[in-house]
């Protein structure tokens, strides 16, 4: 099928500003849904509040457009009651990482099979520019107008350590990874993060001075590298991309299934 | 076949009026005075094949349920005062989305952390505002624990009629106590299944369009019909709109399809109002000392009664109205500062002759307390 049967043209032209990242994850993520031919039917998309959670709108699945960091909360629900369908949760940084964090680590933890998409543009774009505890340090903000203290998360640390058994990055100029990434994250069984590093050239972008729309995607080709690569040995500050964690452990459904199987043994 | 009669917990009947009602999806967070509730469906609930989950906080909770009823299945959570505040923002979701499910709060001593193992119907107010924005709201309570069971099974039944939040507005007292369940028969009790659309695949499916007879089929997450489900103000798709006549049009959905139906909703008791001079209205643990009170004063030939309030909202104001209308007084008598006592004198023709029965010492309210208040009415005196 072609892209944009995937879509629920009736609700376009998308609400993003012209250049935003969050529209080439979606492109890259119905690439991948589209090769890996699964029904429209059996996939949920569930999402939070931000720019970047309006994308749940604009597929034609089963969506979910919920509250700011309960995507994933919500996602539980849909799963649980209902494993045979794939839940595919794009949230943006501050969605996934700072009013979400603490659903975000359990979801990881309990290894329940939801793919989760950190949408991740280091800023809070819908409400108008303020840092995420993705921002990092020395980043400006229009709530950090003196430059940021706050230190940030890896979301692939935080990721693998809370218990996530698929964690994996790339950015918005490697979109052909993304779909790759994100086919590999859809099949695994169990939690899944694939950090997309995605621009807001609206408010980081003008607030940090990195140019246009443009040049801050050819900046994620020169800050980044694939996981393990000479580049990396000889700069270590690059940031690397790829598959970091791919393990297979009990996913929490199943595990639910065995539960139900031992209750009604003792009936 | 003889009837099953249980001696059990209220949290317990509760479990059981679920479990009959066909509850099969729970999420919580343990809390006193609730607890009791997620530990026996964690137990029962696989049983039957259905699912329970502990989730980390009160907001996953209300989150989770929410998002399995989507996909067809009666869902619950319990929870007592904190987490019943954490679940304010996730409540307004269920009820614009209008989204089944059901919200137990066995409520406790507050503000805050309070009086974790007393009693209290101090949630009265936030049960029908803690959540921002207008919206309407149903929510109910018990007396007795045969009254509970049936109460749970009626939750179920008008979240699933009216599409939407129904809260269960239980007390540490009810909760707690040990009292007999006579169990009904399949059967006996009528249960609402969930409405589903009749809509063919491949044809546009209006999940916001609703029938003539105000209710609003689903469809399940998985099935053929995909749509969107907000938050946001949304149109007949579900899709987000700022469009005036569509966000005036949502609201006045949202509120009147449970106002319009008040007296659909309105469940309650009565006691001897037909003679009464003096009406206690109360409702939850309170009314059974309010009931005591009318049995014993009425054996020394004094004339009073009791309206007992199951459904507190949408509030029956025209019910309250014409009940107490040939009342010399009428007694309010709740475990909190004074909350429903505000509505009846909405209600009434005469507000000056509502008085407040109360206690708010964690300590359940007495027969005597009741009585106090009766004869300083009376011009008696303590
Ligand atoms: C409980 C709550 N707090 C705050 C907000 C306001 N809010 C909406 S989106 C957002 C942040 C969005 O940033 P991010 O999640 O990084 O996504 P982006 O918009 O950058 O894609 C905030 C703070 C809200 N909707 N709900
Ligand atoms: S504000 Fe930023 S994140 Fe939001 S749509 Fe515009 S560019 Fe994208």
């Amino acid at each position: 099928m072609a892209v944009k049967d995937y879509i629920r043209e009736r609700f376009f032209p998308h609400m993003w500003c012209p250049g935003c990242g969050h529209g080439i994850v979606l492109n890259s993520m119905l690439r991948a849904i589209d090769a890996l031919g699964l029904s429209k039917n059996e996939i949920v998309m569930v999402s939070g509040i931000g720019c970047s959670s309006r994308i749940s709108g604009y597929v034609d699945f089963h969506s979910l457009h919920t509250l700011h960091g309960r995507a994933l909360a919500f996602a539980t629900g849909v799963k649980l009651s209902r494993p045979e369908l794939n839940v595919i949760v794009p949230m943006g940084d501050g969605d996934a990482l700072a009013i979400g964090g603490n659903h975000f680590i359990h979801a990881a933890r309990r290894n329940i099979d939801l793919t989760a998409v950190v949408m991740n543009n280091r800023i809070y774009g819908m409400t108008g520019g303020q840092y995420s505890p993705l921002s990092g340090q020395g980043i400006l903000a229009t709530t950090a107008p003196y430059s940021n203290i706050d230190s940030d998360f890896d979301v692939v640390d935080l990721a693998s350590a809370a218990g996530a058994t698929f964690v994996a990055r790339t950015t918005t100029y490697h979109a052909r990874q993304i779909t790759d990434l994100l086919k590999a994250a859809i099949l695994h069984e169990g939690f899944s993060v694939v950090e997309v590093m995605s621009q807001c050239p609206t408010y980081f972008g003008r607030k940090n001075r990195l140019g246009s729309a443009v040049d801050m995607v050819e900046r994620f080709k020169k800050i980044t590298t694939p996981i393990g690569s000479k580049a990396k040995r000889e700069h270590p500050e690059l940031i690397e991309r790829g598959i970091f964690v791919q393990k297979e452990t009990t996913e929490y459904c199943s595990a639910y299934d065995d539960v139900i199987e031992k209750a009604m043994k003792g009936n | 076949m003889a009837k099953q009669i249980k001696f059990v917990q209220g949290n317990e009947a509760c479990v059981e009026a679920a479990i009959y009602a066909g509850l099969d999806f729970f999420a919580g967070y343990p809390i006193t005075p609730s607890t009791e509730i997620a530990e026996l469906l964690s137990q029962r609930l696989p049983r039957k094949g259905g699912k329970f989950i502990q989730m980390e906080d009160e907001i996953a909770s209300i989150c989770a349920i929410i998002g399995a009823s989507l996909t067809g299945h009666k869902v619950m959570t319990a929870t007592s005062g904190p987490g019943f505040s954490l679940m304010q923002e996730g409540l307004g979701y269920a009820i614009m989305a209008e989204i089944p499910c059901v919200i137990v709060n066995v409520q406790r001593g507050g503000p805050s952390t309070g009086l974790p193992t007393h009693g209290s119907q101090g949630d009265v107010y936030q049960a029908r505002w803690g959540t921002h924005g207008d919206h309407a709201i149903i929510a109910m309570t018990a007396s007795s624990h045969q009254d509970l069971f049936q109460i749970t099974v009626e939750a179920f039944n008008l979240a699933e009629t009216y599409r939407t939040p129904v809260i269960l507005l239980f007390d540490e007292g009810i909760g707690h106590m040990r009292e007999r369940l006579v169990l009904p028969e399949k059967g006996e009790i009528p249960l609402v299944e969930r409405l589903r659309t009749a809509v063919k695949g491949g044809v546009d499916f209006h999940p916001y369009l609703p029938r003539e007879d105000g209710r609003l089929p689903m469809a399940d997450f998985g099935g053929i019909h995909r749509y969107n489900v907000t938050g946001l103000y949304h149109d007949m798709w579900g899709f987000p709109s700022d469009s005036p006549p569509i966000v005036h049009g949502l609201i006045r959905h949202l509120v009147d399809k449970i106002h319009n139906n008040v007296n659909h909703i309105a469940r309650y008791k009565e006691y001897h109002l037909e003679d009464a001079d003096n009406i206690f209205i109360s409702y939850g643990s309170a009314a059974r000392s309010a009931l005591h009170v009318v049995k014993s004063q009425r054996k020394k030939g004094e004339r009073l009664g009791l309206l007992e309030l199951q459904t507190l909202w949408p509030f029956p104001y025209d019910l309250v109205r014409e009940k107490c209308a040939r009342a010399r007084f009428v007694l309010v008598v709740e475990m909190n500062m004074g909350q429903i006592v505000l509505e009846v004198k909405r209600a009434v023709e005469k507000p000056d002759r509502v008085v407040l029965a109360n206690r708010v010492d964690g300590v359940f309210i007495t027969d005597a307390d009741i009585r106090n208040t009766l004869r300083i009415i009376e011009g008696k005196g303590v």
